[in-house]
């Protein structure tokens, strides 16, 4: 690879991507109109949904709305059922590991809990456990509404989540037993992997069934996320897994190609389309601006893809290959700002709205939090930054403040508008949403700034060489307590979410004709 | 936007940008590299042994990537000099590591070249450097009354070991000595070819 040649393909590569630019402008793709913003409001006009039960007093009865709703509910519901079991034994699992790294002589004998053990089954149960399931749901509870059609195949959907869900529970007893294929993120072994694949088609089969069925004409913003997503992410998943094509540090590349993209391609996207669609619908106000949301879609695409490498500075790996994934990770900048701004834009006025409503709090602050951490990220991926936080507990605080601050926060908020509407229940326990927010909140507040912290002075005591190594240890150690203390809080939160769920399900608890919206004043939750 | 295909196709091809870039071309660039001058294929024993260091998640904490000395002191702590690709030539899988809770290990078959040390240091890390919070594993070792034929008892610090017991390694430790013995890239790096 010599100079010349990239700096040759790179400008071929402009061309193209002007070429197709131009082409695209003439066809109308591009239509920047706000109609398109508006398709997600049905007739109903600019009305606020939250929650728009149909023996509530907000929203408008829409029948197609109705019918989409009721075509989704059950596969809806199986996969955040499936969602709630994998986030408790993931916070538990992870709650287990981060004791562990601070009492390492705490249940040392059970091969299964040893942190090296535990610790990745926290991630997996996260990566293809909670995320997934949560918003593989989410999105095929929204397909149907913006298409404006009902969900095609449901069954098929079922049928893949009970195959996803078996080769999860077959992938982290072979994590539990020890048996792997030794890369981060992709520990599961390959031959499990086989029924991912299987699940994650049987899974698509009703998405792209539904497309093809749409009966709108303008795709909105959370559509390209989603549809994308859901086509990255099995190429992803394929390439990463393919037995005996990898190879040393080549190996390496790809896992982090596959390990950022994961997060990019498909967890970012999938949150984004969630907050794209229910913090509109839930201030009744159409997103601001059609434009900024198609400039943060593609460069996002774009952009995200080739960001892996900075997980490699100062590694052995090809040196054009770490410079170009720390350009793409400051150009990251551009999306993120494209969406942090036209969020602001769309909330502005109806801040009010965060007082009272479950779901815009969630995912209000799940949109911040994705504008704070990847600009954290881009900064993080300059080699300055890095050689101080690299290999260190940094890059986990920042890793949590990605996956739970961010996209948990939006997945947490999306489930709080969908549940009451397929289950036809409102969330019974207003106190126990209260809970999970702030105890969330402050967990992962505890967790980050703490973690951070520690890992900075970790990264700082490693690069003094006149330190001796324990050095870098030592000064970590409160720190990790202060992880632990965060991550109680987490898992604490949680309990009181899926207990709530729980009594969604069952039917326990008061019944209400109103949601549960938090502040009326100081009068208790309406409608018990 | 309204229409599907152009959509996912755009997206793909973004993606497929990605997959060229991270993927492809180190795949490319990479795949003639010769090992380092001196570096032997792993042996059955070691081989099994980097199978137990993955099985607990050894990478987790330890990385195999010394960097360069003008980027941080990794070769000052003895870690060793900067790797290059040829050095991870029989590595499958890689085992680069992103953490350093615990230190870089590429070289650690040069530093601690003990096996006792290893085997004990498995068995109570914190026997050997106080302050460590390196796991112990218990579960690598057996405690009996005294080793078996053929078997040599662990030589632990004092007070360590089980009360009247023996500690003795499994074979799962003893492999994972060996391969921890093994990791060793102190070879020299041929001239790099011209980029």
């Amino acid at each position: 690879m010599n100079t010349v040649a990239i700096l040759l393909s790179a400008f071929l590569l402009s061309v193209i991507a002007l070429g197709a630019f131009i082409w695209s402008m003439q066809k109308g793709l591009f239509d920047t109109s706000s109609a398109a913003a508006r398709v997600i409001f049905h007739d109903e006009g600019a009305h606020p949904e939250d929650p728009a039960s149909s023996r509530g007093d907000t929203g408008v009865v829409d029948a197609a709305r109705t019918a989409a709703d009721q075509s989704s509910a059950p596969v809806v519901f199986l996969f955040i059922c499936c969602a709630m079991v994998w986030l408790l034994v993931a916070s538990a699992a992870g709650l287990t590991s981060s004791i562990k790294l601070h009492e390492p002589d705490w249940l040392a004998s059970i091969p299964w809990l040893t942190f090296g053990r535990i610790r990745t089954i926290h991630l997996n149960a996260v990566a293809y456990g909670w995320a997934p399931m949560a918003g593989l749901g989410i999105a095929m509870f929204l397909l149907p509404r913006l298409l404006k059609t009902e969900l095609v195949g449901a069954r098929w959907a079922v049928l893949g989540a009970a195959v996803w869900n078996a080769g999860l529970i077959a992938g982290i007893g072979s994590i539990a037993a020890g048996i792997s294929d030794g890369l981060e993120w992709l520990e599961i072994p390959w031959q499990v992997d086989i029924l991912f694949v299987a699940g994650g088609a049987f899974v698509g089969i009703p998405l792209v069934l539904t497309l093809v069925n749409r009966k709108v004409d303008h795709l909105y913003v959370s559509v390209w996320y989603m549809g994308c997503a859901l086509f990255w992410f099995p190429v992803l998943f394929l390439v990463a897994n393919i037995p005996g094509l990898h190879f040393g540090v080549e190996q390496a590349t790809m896992n982090w190609w596959f390990g950022h993209n994961v997060l990019g391609l498909f967890y970012t996207p999938l949150a984004l389309a969630s907050i794209y669609y229910f913090l509109p619908k839930v201030i009744g106000q159409p997103v601001k601006s059609y434009g900024l949301s198609l400039l943060g879609f593609w460069a996002l695409a774009f952009f995200y893809g080739q960001v892996g490498g900075h997980h490699l500075v100062g590694g052995p790996v090809p040196g054009w290959l770490i410079t170009l994934s720390i350009v793409q990770s400051m150009m990251m900048l551009i999306p993120v700002i494209a969406f942090s701004i036209n969020q602001h834009q769309t909330l502005r006025g109806n801040f009010h709205r965060l007082i009272d409503s479950p779901t815009l709090r969630f995912m209000t602050f799940g949109g911040m939090m994705y504008t704070l951490s990847s600009i954290q990220g881009s900064f993080e991926a300059l080699r300055a930054v890095n050689r101080v936080t690299h290999f260190t507990h940094y890059t986990v605080a920042h890793a949590h403040l990605g996956l739970y601050a961010f996209v948990s926060f939006a997945f947490f908020g999306a489930i709080y508008f969908i549940v009451p509407r397929i289950t036809g229940r409102e969330w019974p326990y207003r106190w126990l949403i209260y809970a999970h927010f702030w105890l969330a909140v402050g967990g992962i507040g505890v967790y980050f700034i703490g973690l951070s912290i520690g890992g900075w002075l970790q990264g700082k005591a490693m690069l003094d060489a006149a330190k001796p190594f324990m050095d870098s240890v030592a000064v970590t150690v409160p720190y990790l307590k202060i992880r632990s203390i965060g991550g109680f809080m987490m898992l604490t939160s949680h309990l009181c979410f899926v207990a709530n769920f729980i009594c969604v399900a069952f039917g326990l608890g008061p019944n209400r004709n109103r949601p549960a919206m938090f502040h009326q004043g100081n009068k208790p939750a309406q409608g018990a | 936007m309204n229409n599907e295909s152009a959509l996912l196709a755009g997206g793909m091809t973004m993606l497929a940008l990605a997959t060229s870039a991270l993927v492809v071309l180190p795949y490319m660039q990479l795949h003639d590299v010769k090992p380092t001058e001196g570096l032997k294929p792993y042996t059955a024993a070691q081989l099994r042994g980097r199978e137990v260091y993955i099985a607990n998640g050894c990478v987790y904490c330890h990385s195999q990537q010394p960097r360069d000395a003008a980027f941080a002191p990794d070769a000052k702590r003895g870690w060793g000099r900067a790797t290059t690709a040829g050095d991870y030539y029989y590595d499958k899988p890689h085992l680069l590591g992103t953490m350093r809770t615990g230190p870089d290990l590429m070289n650690i078959g040069v530093r601690q070249p003990s096996a006792d040390w290893q085997l004990g240091h498995l068995y109570q890390p914190r026997a050997y450097v106080s302050g460590s919070i390196m796991p112990a594993y218990p579960f690598l070792f057996d405690a009996k009354d005294a080793p078996d034929a053929g078997e040599k008892a662990v030589p632990l610090p004092p007070g360590y070991a089980p009360l009247g017991k023996v500690v003795v390694p499994t074979a799962a430790a003893l492999d994972l000595v060996a391969y921890l013995q093994s990791l060793n890239r102190t070879g020299a790096v041929l001239p790099a070819t011209k980029e």
